[in-house]
């Protein structure tokens, strides 16, 4: 800004003289200047970590010591390793059953989107199990469903029935952990609803309306395709959420009993901290990945066909 | 509106739904409440099995003060926050700046970066463990705060990046046009026109990635070793094991470990909410 001293204020740009080469192209250096920070350290921590791991899971490694290239066999031995297929069916349980979560997220806000006395109020508290840490919830659950002395066998023991132990019986370990995961989920879909609905065109409504709709059907046809944000929004985080899947199981069951309940988030870490298989642990790891990336592909696809449309 | 508001209905309808909500709101909040009552129960009542019933007497001060004397709970609360604040202003200040580069210019391969950062974030943590591991282990900074800080810095700033990018498009972007024109730096620009008017996004995003971070039980677990260097919810896994009997200790901690979040939310809840649902009422 040292020439300025006698220039007027209104000085086309085009006619600067003694322009440095930053200043002639300051808006192509700018950018990588302002991004350069972030995105080293989002290389150094995130991108490239994910291509170590990949190659690791071709290498057979104790964590120390040189590492032994073995090809696919790492993934030729999850094939007939039992552990990774109950870990990756029980991960699509995860994934069909937390589905629910944005049905019931819906439910929850068609119910809450009304204006009485309070309603404020009971809205932040319905949401407020997603701002709770996933232990907690985990330690919560774990005690409700406890045999001896849960909530739910307490409830169900004057009418004699007796409450199985959940998450120590094989076949419904999984399903006991989903359903705490549920909660807090459902909780979020819920608010992503609440502030769709929000935004929902009230003239098309009260149109719709006129026209003789009404219910299931006025909800379907009018309401859910002005929710179309809302609800991809909600798919992607539950799918991810549910994919991720770690907090809950390692507080809850540890995988067990006998990884009846392993994910495959669990397994790798269970392979890569107590049992030291590294180049078997990034096996596992990079086959979630791969799961991952078909809705992360999915979720990119969609936001470049909105940029396009936006510029 | 949708559903048809209920003051619309016939009154027997207004009055069912007057009644509904609370009642779905208990049953909803049951696990919460359960925490709080059972946080204040007292031993003697858990020792003749009283484990829901109403209790005999309330013992909340008795148990938080023996958690506190007890457990090392109170150096995990400061672990917590010693880990959750730095991670957020690094994470907000690289995303400010990198947000404000990816809207604010144009350039080929932006929607590359844009992509990248947004795929990073969706990532399974487990594709990440073991190289992050062992690149702390090699920059010594393994078993540290400094391992967890640095890396939920970088790991938050793909979505904050995100976040901040998509509030500055949305910006009047005359405004920096004028700017330019009028020959201001691009720095001055940015701290002067792009920062005061992104206030409100930096507010969303701090309580958001308080939650998060304040709520982050795998990246401690695999970075760090020491017990005094564990975050609450780290700890609570201890006192899981420490408590193995006394559920109104293990509730008493687990509502402490449960608590700055949630004050965080009452308090900002409008900041909180835009955060989290960015993008939601969209088409």
């Amino acid at each position: 800004m040292a020439e300025t001293q006698t220039m007027p204020a209104a000085r086309p740009v085009s006619t600067r003289r003694n322009t440095t080469f930053f200043s002639r192209n300051k808006l192509v250096i700018m950018p990588l200047v302002f991004i350069a920070p972030a995105l080293a350290m989002f290389s150094l921590f995130v991108i490239w970590p994910i291509l170590q791991s990949i190659s690791l899971s071709f290498t057979e490694w104790q964590g120390i010591g040189p590492k032994k290239w073995v090809g696919l066999s790492n993934y030729r031995y999850l094939f007939s390793d039992p552990v990774f297929w109950t870990s990756l069916v029980n991960n699509i349980y995860w994934l069909v059953l937390f589905l629910l979560a944005p049905v019931f997220g819906l439910l929850v806000a068609l119910f809450l989107n009304q204006t009485v006395f309070g309603i404020r109020l009971v809205k932040s508290l319905f949401f407020f199990p997603f701002v709770v840490s996933q232990i907690v919830v985990g330690l919560v659950f774990a005690w409700f469903y406890d045999p001896a002395f849960g909530l739910l066998a307490t409830i169900l023991e004057p009418f004699g029935i007796e409450f199985p132990p959940i998450l120590a019986d094989e076949d419904w370990a999984t399903f006991g952990i989903i359903v705490a995961g549920l909660w807090p989920q459902t909780a979020y879909c819920m608010i992503l609803y609440l502030t769709g609905l929000n935004s929902v065109n009230p003239e098309m409504i009260e149109a719709a309306r006129l026209d003789g709709a009404k219910g299931w059907r006025l909800l379907v046809k009018i309401v859910l395709p002005q929710l179309r944000a809302a609800t991809f929004i909600a798919l992607v985080v539950t799918v991810i959420g549910a994919l991720r899947s770690f907090d809950l199981v390692a507080v809850m069951t540890e995988g067990g009993p006998y990884n009846s309940s392993n994910v495959l988030a669990y397994y790798m870490y269970d392979n890569a901290i107590f049992r030291y298989r590294m180049g078997y642990a990034s096996a596992i790891a990079t086959v979630l990945f791969m799961i991952m990336n078909v809705y992360i592909i999915w979720f990119l696809l969609r936001l470049w066909k909105n940029e396009k449309g936006a510029r | 509106m949708f559903p048809r508001p209920i003051q619309d209905a016939s009154p027997r309808a207004q009055l069912l739904y007057k009644i509904a909500l609370p009642v779905s709101l208990i049953i909803w909040l049951l696990p919460m409440i359960a925490i709080v009552a059972t946080a204040g129960r007292s031993l003697s009542d858990l020792n003749y099995g009283n484990y829901w019933g109403v209790p005999t007497e309330w013992a909340f001060i008795e148990n938080f003060s023996s958690v506190f004397g007890s457990s090392s709970i109170g150096n995990y609360l400061l672990n917590s926050v010693i880990i959750t604040i730095p991670s957020i202003i690094g994470a907000l200040f690289l995303s400010t700046l990198a947000g404000a580069g990816l809207a604010l210019y144009k350039f080929r391969g932006r929607f590359v970066i844009l992509a990248l950062f947004i795929a990073g974030n969706f990532v399974p943590f487990q594709i990440l463990m073991i190289p992050v591991r062992q690149l702390t282990l090699d920059l010594g900074i393994y078993d540290t705060y400094w391992g967890v800080i640095l890396f939920q810095i970088a790991f938050q700033t793909g979505f904050c990046t995100f976040f901040m990018r998509n509030f500055i498009a949305d910006l009047p972007f005359e405004l920096v046009e004028a700017a330019r024109a009028e020959g201001v730096s691009e720095w001055k620009i940015l701290i002067h026109v792009i920062v005061p008017l992104v206030r409100p996004a930096l507010a969303a995003l701090a309580v958001l990635q308080f939650t998060f971070i304040w709520n982050d039980f795998f990246w401690p677990l695999i970075l760090i070793q020491s017990d005094e260097l564990r975050p609450i919810t780290l700890g609570l896994t201890t006192l899981k094991g420490q408590y193995i009997s006394s559920f109104n200790l293990l509730a008493a901690g687990s509502l402490i470990a449960a608590l700055p979040p949630v004050m965080m939310f009452f308090a900002m809840q409008r900041h909180f909410i835009a955060g989290l649902t960015l993008g939601a009422s969209k088409g």
